[in-house]
């Protein structure tokens, strides 16, 4: 890595090492409180409103998530001192409100305990996520494992096309009364291969190549070559896994790393194009897909042809039943969209039950993390880094889009799983290592330089230091 | 790279300014659209998540609500189906409702406003107030003893309270049980179809919503005419009719079922149910006296609330005088329903003044609590007093030595007339059998009930007589029952 010029971007100048710099642990701590507390009393309110008692064993639920949430802020606190304080908080938040809608919609069907299996995954995802904070101390290592991210990755996306389709898709791996997503944990694997694969190349792959039309370059196949390869492989295997949506997440995060790493338009114009171009051969040819696009444009058509609702326009008539305030947790009957109603779709639980006002706010949670990524990016100094949060708040942000936008209508709804929210061990234990990575990456960007000598004055505003800034930045 | 990692952020907030753009439109201006989809089923699951309100006869519930477990959740029982129907008619989560089952709906349902303490204070709470009970007027006995009566023959029975217009009595045969629609499924589809297929049409409320041709039971209504007109002043007074009596400006000759209506008084007429004299009295007084007259007892009303709404029941309003002259003994174009003819019965026993009949005495809470209570009001005068008090007499000779003996009820003073209305093409079907009457107990100052009975299917023999063999002893039986029950609170 070369630096060429230094027009840095750090928050202040370095300050001297025996400042305390601020750390923001008891500001994480406090909100912590308050993320467990909001989801106890929903806890609490979804078993009231069933049943009209309290739930059984309501301190055990306590006891044990307030737990696990201190674990993961002492992890924090010991091992990434400078991180966000906002990024824990808010996936705790995240992953008990999502508890909350599983219980909620489990109390609509007798002998449902998914919210309990959906519980045991939070705490895998917790431990993972304590194991990363704690195992990795410097998130530059990951970088070193670029080919080997890109290796597994393609193999766990390869492994469920030997496996029987579930619901039209090959994305699952049943093995022992269990069903994996492979693909979720891919998208990580990915984001560090591009994020690595870019930050080696970026200059090559913005500055040199063949000029082809105005700005336009083409650029070397040495460079292009293998990147093509492996995004053309990716979504290859997700359209033979017929996985919509993970191709779409796929394909955006490949090009806004392509474009973060270069800045060059023609990639967004290309990507667009070839995503086009994609989409409609899609759309055309694959009837599992054309289906939904047909839903899509046409969500209603099942009730005019005398078959009743279909699965989107049930989401719809949630999300239109809870108005502005919701019916109130417990009081909606999202349980209508029957299919997925947990997994999928439970973001129409939210909006039957908690209304515009509750979906906003989940809504602002997501935005706040995916912020609270790309303010890690802007403030790394090394390229692999910035690569790597802007990929990370880049899955979170597309997923949130591609689903919320599927289940509400705008887009063609494609099957993926609400981060933190939806019902899925795959989903939640890969967020959460998203989470530990953001945890991470915000730790090394908030961290105070540590000068290089025991320096007599306050250091100039520019800091001499390589760090890595692109002259085209 | 600064720049790009903003722009991407941007992005990211402009995909989120998205979101929420959309669910603002799928959650605010979209909502009552997706509301009202007829496929969306929030609105009945909400409507069946709880038990339905009863309706209560003498106090007890007729109706109940069953856990059927299923996602409508609570279905609609009745105690006594048949019995009740065309009171309660039926509440289908398929078919809708009918009858005071639509009528109280909103109470019953747990949807009227009255039925909170405070306003709005169910939005706030976002809960649902359990369904009210309507308590009818219908008393227990008189309807069994109707309904017996009747004993599956195609017919219907109504009784008043003369002096409120409480609907004492309100059977239609056959009935059918509306527990058969109740639900949803193949079944309830199949009991619709055949119910509806089924000749005898058990589904009619014969009792509101069938007009018959009224035949002699019309004579009270001209007789009432005549009086209040003055046509006739002495009802002892020969009437100079021939028998048969030519129809003015035709040929034809009306003939009378009784013998010894020539010359007869308008009191031996309605004594004997002379067709001649009645018809030459009714033309007496004239289109326009007849037609107010008829009017006046709530004939051509098609507003009335009962509160289901009932059939109009009609007198011709553009007539020759021969046409006026059928009509004024209840046939031609004269079609009543057997409320109506109750109606005509209660006016004469009310002194004249014709109270708005209604169902429901009060709807309450769940706790018993009144929402609302039925409005008793007059519908106007039938008739003056006096002319009240003469017809009152000429009924009562009707029971006491006429042509509706089989009325007589002991210790009590009862007035009734008979009827026989032919129909069909060249009157070819069997005639339907009527009887109207009213019954004052030995020493009261008011009559306690009025009845309308028909019976369609009555054994053919003809002659003013079938009234009084097929439809009399149902009435008499109702009085009965309705003298022997404690006056209503």
């Amino acid at each position: 890595m070369t630096a060429l010029t230094a027009k840095v971007t750090e928050p202040a100048p370095p300050p001297p090492p025996d400042a305390r710099a601020p750390q923001g642990r008891g500001v994480e701590l406090t909100l912590l409180a308050g993320a467990v507390l909001i989801s106890v009393l929903g806890h609490l309110y979804v078993g009231f409103a069933a049943t009209g008692r309290f739930p059984e064993a309501v301190t055990r639920h306590t006891v044990g998530f307030a737990a696990a949430a201190l674990i993961a802020h002492l992890a924090v606190r010991l091992r990434a001192p400078y991180a966000d304080p906002l990024v824990l908080p808010i996936a705790v938040l995240l992953n008990g409100l999502g508890l909350v809608l599983i219980e909620r919609l489990d109390l609509t069907a007798a002998g449902h305990h998914t919210a309990d299996e959906q519980l045991r995954w939070s705490g895998i995802g917790l431990a993972l996520f304590v194991l990363v904070v704690a195992v990795l101390r410097d998130h530059r290592v990951l970088q070193r494992y670029a080919y080997l991210s890109v290796t597994a990755a393609l193999a766990l996306m390869l492994v469920p096309v030997f496996f029987p389709a579930v619901n039209g898709a090959h994305i699952w791996i049943r093995f022992a009364g269990y069903s994996f997503q492979p693909g979720e944990f891919a998208k990580i694997l990915l984001a560090v291969f591009f994020a690595a694969y870019l930050a080696a190349n970026r200059t090559a792959l913005a500055l040199t190549g063949r000029r082809l039309l105005w700005k336009l370059r083409l650029l070397p196949g040495r460079v292009l070559g293998p990147i093509l390869t492996i995004w053309l492989l990716s979504v290859g295997v997700l359209v033979l896994e017929r996985d919509l949506g993970t191709s779409l997440l796929f394909f955006g995060l490949f090009v806004i790393m392509l474009f973060t790493a270069t800045g060059r338009i023609g990639w967004i114009a290309i990507g667009l194009l070839l995503a086009a171009v994609g989409a409609y051969a899609v759309g055309t040819f694959e009837p599992h897909v054309h289906s939904r696009v047909e839903d899509w444009l046409n969500p209603f058509a099942s009730i005019a042809r005398g078959d009743g609702p279909g699965q989107l326009a049930q989401s719809l008539f949630a999300f239109g039943a809870g108005g502005l305030l919701g019916a109130g947790l417990g009081h909606g009957q999202s349980f209508l969209i029957g299919f997925a109603a947990k997994s999928d779709f439970i973001l129409a639980t939210a909006g039957e039950e908690l209304g515009l006002v509750g979906l906003s706010a989940i809504m602002l949670l997501y935005g706040l993390l995916v912020d609270r990524g790309f303010r890690a990016g802007l403030a790394l100094r090394d390229p692999f880094g910035r690569l790597l949060a802007t990929g990370l708040a880049s899955i979170l942000a597309l997923q949130v889009f591609v689903i919320a936008g599927g289940v509400t209508g705008l887009i063609p709804l494609t099957g993926m799983a609400m981060p933190f929210l939806a019902q899925g061990g795959s989903s939640v234990v890969t967020n959460w290592i998203i989470v530990a990575l953001l945890i991470r990456l915000g730790d090394s960007a908030r961290r105070p330089v540590p000068a290089p000598f025991p320096a007599p004055f306050p250091a100039p505003p520019s800091s001499p230091l390589p760090t890595g800034e692109a002259g085209r930045a | 790279m600064i720049r790009y990692i903003r722009w991407c952020a941007y992005f990211c907030a402009a995909l989120l300014a998205a979101l929420l753009i959309n669910m603002g439109r799928v959650q605010v201006w979209e909502a009552s659209a997706y509301g009202a989809n007829p496929a969306n089923k929030r609105t009945a699951v909400e409507r069946y998540a709880k038990p339905r309100g009863d309706i209560l006869v003498d106090g007890r519930p007729v109706t109940g609500s069953r856990d059927s477990g299923q996602l409508l959740r609570y279905e609609r029982t009745y105690a006594n189906g048949p019995l009740y129907a065309p009171v309660t008619g039926f509440s289908s989560q398929t078919y809708g409702t009918s009858f005071v089952e639509r009528a109280e709906d909103p109470v019953l349902a747990g949807t009227d406003p009255g039925l909170s303490a405070f306003p709005f204070w169910y939005d706030l709470a976002r809960g649902h107030p359990p369904g009210g009970n309507a308590v009818t007027t219908i008393r227990a006995s008189m309807q069994r003893a109707a309904y017996t009566g009747l004993a599956g023959r195609r017919g219907a029975v109504v009784a008043l309270e003369p002096a409120t217009g409480r609907i004492l009595t309100l059977v239609s045969s056959p009935s059918y049980d509306p527990a058969a629609l109740s639900g949803t499924g193949a079944r309830v589809k199949e009991a619709w179809t055949r119910l509806n297929a089924d000749p005898a049409r058990p589904m009619l409320n014969r009792a509101l919503r069938e007009t018959y041709p009224p035949g002699s039971t019309f004579k009270i209504v001209t007789a009432a005419a005549a009086l209040d007109a003055g046509v006739v002043t002495d009802v002892d007074a020969p009437t100079q009719t021939p028998d048969p009596y030519p129809l003015p400006g035709t040929s034809t000759l009306l003939p009378n079922e009784a013998t010894g209506c020539e010359d007869a008084s308008m009191a031996e007429a309605v004594q004997w149910s002379c067709n001649t004299v009645m018809a030459k009295i009714g033309v007496q007084v004239g289109l326009a006296g007849m037609v107010e007259a008829a009017r006046r007892f709530g004939f051509n009303d098609d507003g009335l609330r009962v509160p289901s709404w009932v059939s109009p029941s009609a007198f011709d309003t553009d007539m020759s005088p021969d046409q006026l002259a059928l009509s004024s003994i209840g046939q031609f174009n004269t079609k009543a329903t057997p409320l109506q003819m109750a109606m005509v019965a209660s006016a004469v026993a009310n002194g004249g003044e014709l109270k708005r009949p209604y169902l429901v005495e009060r709807t309450t809470q769940d706790d018993g609590s009144q929402v609302r209570r039925g409005e008793q009001h007059a519908l106007g005068r039938a008739m003056s007093p006096a002319t009240a008090l003469r017809v009152q007499e000429l009924m009562v000779k009707v029971v006491e030595n006429g042509t509706g003996r089989n009325a007589a009820v002991p210790g009590a003073v009862v007035g009734g007339k008979t009827g026989t209305a032919q129909h069909g093409v060249g009157n070819a079907g069997t005639p339907y059998a009527w009887f109207i009457a009213w019954a004052r107990a030995q020493g009261a100052p008011l009559p306690a009930v009025a009845v309308a009975v028909v019976v369609e299917d009555a054994a053919a023999d003809r002659g003013g007589i079938s009234g009084n063999s097929a439809a009399a002893p149902i009435a008499r039986a109702v009085m009965a029952a309705a003298l022997a029950a404690k006056p209503a609170p």
